[in-house]
């Protein structure tokens, strides 16, 4: 293996974007709407197309609003035709998604005579690559992703910092916090934009694969750990980080082991936090598959009456 | 522009060229059509989402192994055998995950979702850049291609639609009692687990068979959205089974005539749009369940509760009037209506501009109100069916006076002469069938002082 400058730059950038997506990610998770962050990053295509389309270029500021306001516009979709149609949560988003994701391919296609817009690029991004497109801060060279992610990043530990309490009520018990006077709409909504702005932001730098594992496994795997919404953040985000060093270290090993040049390293941290989810399923001090076995097996052998059980 | 020969050809499948693809995307739309529907009603709509990209390293590990076997690597058989394997490992990870911890089902679904999605990405790039095979192909599986379908990928394709509609329909009071109570199918001794897997089974080869015509991500609209199209015209599983098949092939078979006809459009995003377009009318006019009938619906409802609100409190004020002696129809004071419920002075002026437009009351002076021939009549009428609901409630549900009143105000409106002769019997009151019986709480809160 052949570390680099280029490297370190790489799992800096991954571990900014992991755990950016892990914080809002977690409180998705405790709201049973997941599958949401895999619905807004389809979703956002056409936003970035019309965007592109308007203005000729990649990774511009517009493109950044058009696909944040495609993702707005997935969650208050969802949201009507959830509540007027009278439908299954999972299904409008299902029909939301997949609809704006059509007419982001129709309009990819159509615009692919005459301007350079990969549908692959969008979806899988080049984490590899983010390195090389630098920007000066201060008299030192950053690469632009890390900046922007490092500014999501800090964005959202802002809003979670500030608004912990409202997010976590209206998370476990949204109608006693409308009743105590907090719009659970309001946060909802709040919540869905932090989640599309997030998205998007990872998404044109290191590609949407990253985003949809980082805001769902990190989660569940702090779930498996903790009852504690607290520590559920904080356990997330260390899973989240591992995720990305562990991913792409294996981005440079593996291939190596089966004979192939290279891989993505979004796949790898994608395979990467799922083996740590499943290292917490197995071995999780609490609820572990493993942890249960042998402490089911310690109590059954032991017939003797219990004697002093007055402590417990 | 195609003329409209060419049109006429290519819907009517006697183009050569196109008519395989457009059956093919039919019949993937009916088979789609009748398992999602399954799926809907047990609210797991996403699984098709989630199932669709666990299939994806099946796709790259298949082709490796293909090439390292010494074949071309892009034999559709081999490679949706693949994708198969790897749906099946997805499904059996979910199953797994939602036995054995406290995690819901959406979480389960997202983490195959992810994680299976980024190893299939990574194995995806690795063959690449394998020596002496080209990959180039592979990516169709994710946004789909119709247009290199051969005439055994058709029979494939048409042989799983086929077999995936039939199963449908041999277990549809399996299904139907799996999708309504699980637990009483459970109980009555239905192997509940088994029939899961069948019906995830299912949507396993309806996903793997649309990978090469619209592609992994599409795939799950046709899993989702001729369904729930199909929920807002019936209230009943099997024409719903019917309209979702309906609304499923339709979506393919325009879909992809459409992309067929103009070389620009992909059939898979066309046939999207289209079962999306047929979404949005059901949604909006389907008569039993769409927004706006129901909108209309509702709006009578409240118009009809409005107007029977409104000569209720009317005949009320002449009753408090009327003092001891026979309520007549006279005129009295706006301000004695408004004082009656809580209607605000902009609310109650819609409502008596309705009820004068229907000619139940007139304006006999200004501030000043009179009932019509027909609105005093309707009046009693509501005032009776008020007062007879309120003394069954006393007698029969042992309810206190001071507290049938509330309970009276909400049923009245849907009671039906059937319903109010059947009261009038158990009451066995001579009396009631010919006048309004009075109140039996006071008349709060009563006319002016």
């Amino acid at each position: 293996m052949n570390w680099t400058g280029f490297d370190t730059w790489i799992v800096i950038i991954g571990a900014l974007c992991a755990a950016a997506c892990a914080l809002p990610g977690c409180f998705l998770v405790l709201r049973k709407m997941s599958m949401m962050g895999d619905a807004i990053s389809h979703a956002v295509l056409p936003g970035l197309a019309i965007a592109f389309l308007v203005t000729g270029a990649r990774a511009s500021v517009a493109m950044f609003i058009g696909a944040a306001i495609a993702g707005v516009l997935t969650a208050l979709f969802t949201q009507w035709i959830t509540r007027f149609g009278n439908v299954d949560r999972g299904a409008a988003m299902g029909i939301v998604f997949t609809t704006l994701f059509a007419i982001g391919l129709l309009l990819i296609r159509q615009a692919a005579d005459h301007v350079d817009l990969d549908p692959g690029c969008v979806l899988y991004g080049a984490l590899e690559l983010t390195p090389l497109d630098t920007v000066t801060l201060g008299g030192i060279a950053i690469p632009r992703a890390a900046l922007v992610n490092g500014i999501v990043l800090l964005l959202n530990l802002g809003i979670i910092g500030l608004l912990y309490k409202e997010l976590k009520l209206t998370s476990f018990d949204p109608d006693l916090a409308d009743t105590l006077g907090y719009s659970s709409q309001f946060l909802h909504y709040l919540l869905m934009t932090m989640v599309a702005v997030t998205t998007v932001a990872a998404f044109e730098s290191v590609g949407s694969i990253i985003v949809i594992a980082m805001l769902i496994v990190p989660p569940a795997t702090a779930l498996l750990l903790t009852h504690d919404l607290l520590k559920m953040l904080l356990i997330s985000v260390a899973a989240a980080v591992l995720a990305a060093v562990c991913g792409h270290i294996g981005a440079l090993i593996v291939p190596g082991w089966f004979g192939f040049e290279s891989t993505t390293t979004s796949g790898m941290i994608a395979l990467a936090s799922g083996l740590i989810f499943a290292l917490a399923w197995l071995f999780g001090p609490h609820e572990g598959i493993v942890t249960k076995w042998r402490r089911e097996a310690a109590i059954v052998p032991e017939p003797a009456p219990i004697t002093n059980n007055s402590t417990t | 522009m195609p003329d409209l020969r060419e049109i006429v050809e290519v819907l009517l499948l006697q183009n050569y060229n196109t008519r395989l693809v457009v059956l093919s995307t039919t019949l993937l739309g009916i088979a789609a059509g009748l398992v999602g529907s399954f799926l809907l009603l047990r609210k797991r709509s996403l699984m098709g989402d989630a199932l669709s990209h666990a299939t994806l390293p099946g796709v790259a590990i298949a082709f490796a192994a293909m090439v390292a076997l010494g074949g071309s690597g892009k034999s559709l058989p081999g490679l949706l055998l693949g994708a198969t394997l790897s749906g099946i490992a997805g499904v059996a990870t979910m199953l797994v995950i939602r036995h054995t911890t406290r995690l819901r089902d959406d979480v389960a679904m997202g983490f195959v979702l992810s994680v299976f999605f980024g190893v299939g990405v990574a194995s995806l790039r690795m063959v690449q850049s394998m020596p002496g095979a080209s990959a180039a192909g592979l990516e169709s599986f994710i946004y789909g291609k119709t247009a290199s379908m051969v005439h055994a990928d058709f029979l494939l394709i048409s042989i799983v639609a086929g077999l995936s509609s039939l199963t449908c329909l041999v277990f549809l009071k399996e299904f139907l009692l799996l999708c309504f109570d699980d637990g009483f199918a459970a109980s009555q001794g239905w192997p509940t687990l088994f029939l899961d897997i069948l019906l995830l089974t299912l949507v396993t080869a309806v996903t793997v068979i649309g990978l090469q015509s619209v592609g992994l991500i599409l795939v799950i609209a046709f899993l989702i959205t001729p369904p729930t199209a199909a929920r807002f015209w019936t209230q009943r599983l099997v024409p719903m089974l019917l309209i979702a098949a309906l609304i499923g092939g339709m979506s393919g078979w325009l879909g992809a005539s459409l992309s067929a006809l103009t070389p620009q459009l992909p059939a898979g995003a066309v046939i999207v749009i289209v079962a999306a377009a047929l979404f949005l009318l059901s949604m909006l006019f389907a008569p039993v369940r769409g927004v706006i009938p129901r909108r209309v619906q509702q709006g009578r409802l409240r118009r009809k509760v409005d107007r029977q609100h409104l000569l209720r409190a009317a005949y009320e004020i002449l009753e408090v009037q009327a003092g001891d002696g026979p309520v007549v129809n006279e005129p009295f004071p706006l301000a004695d209506l408004l004082a009656k419920r809580s209607w605000s002075p902009l609310q109650l002026r819609r409502i008596l501009r309705i009820a004068r437009h229907e000619d139940h009351l007139e304006i006999a002076a200004p501030g000043l109100i009179r009932l019509s021939e027909s609105g005093y009549g309707e009046a009693s009428r509501a005032t009776r069916n008020h007062r007879l609901w309120e003394t069954y409630l006393i007698q029969y549900a042992d309810i206190a006076p001071s507290h049938v009143d509330r309970d009276a105000d909400m049923v009245e409106h849907i009671l039906g002469a059937k319903l109010v002769r059947q009261l009038e019997t158990y009451l066995s009151d001579h009396d009631l069938a010919h006048r309004v019986p009075p109140s039996p709480h006071p008349l709060e809160p009563s006319a002016r002082p």
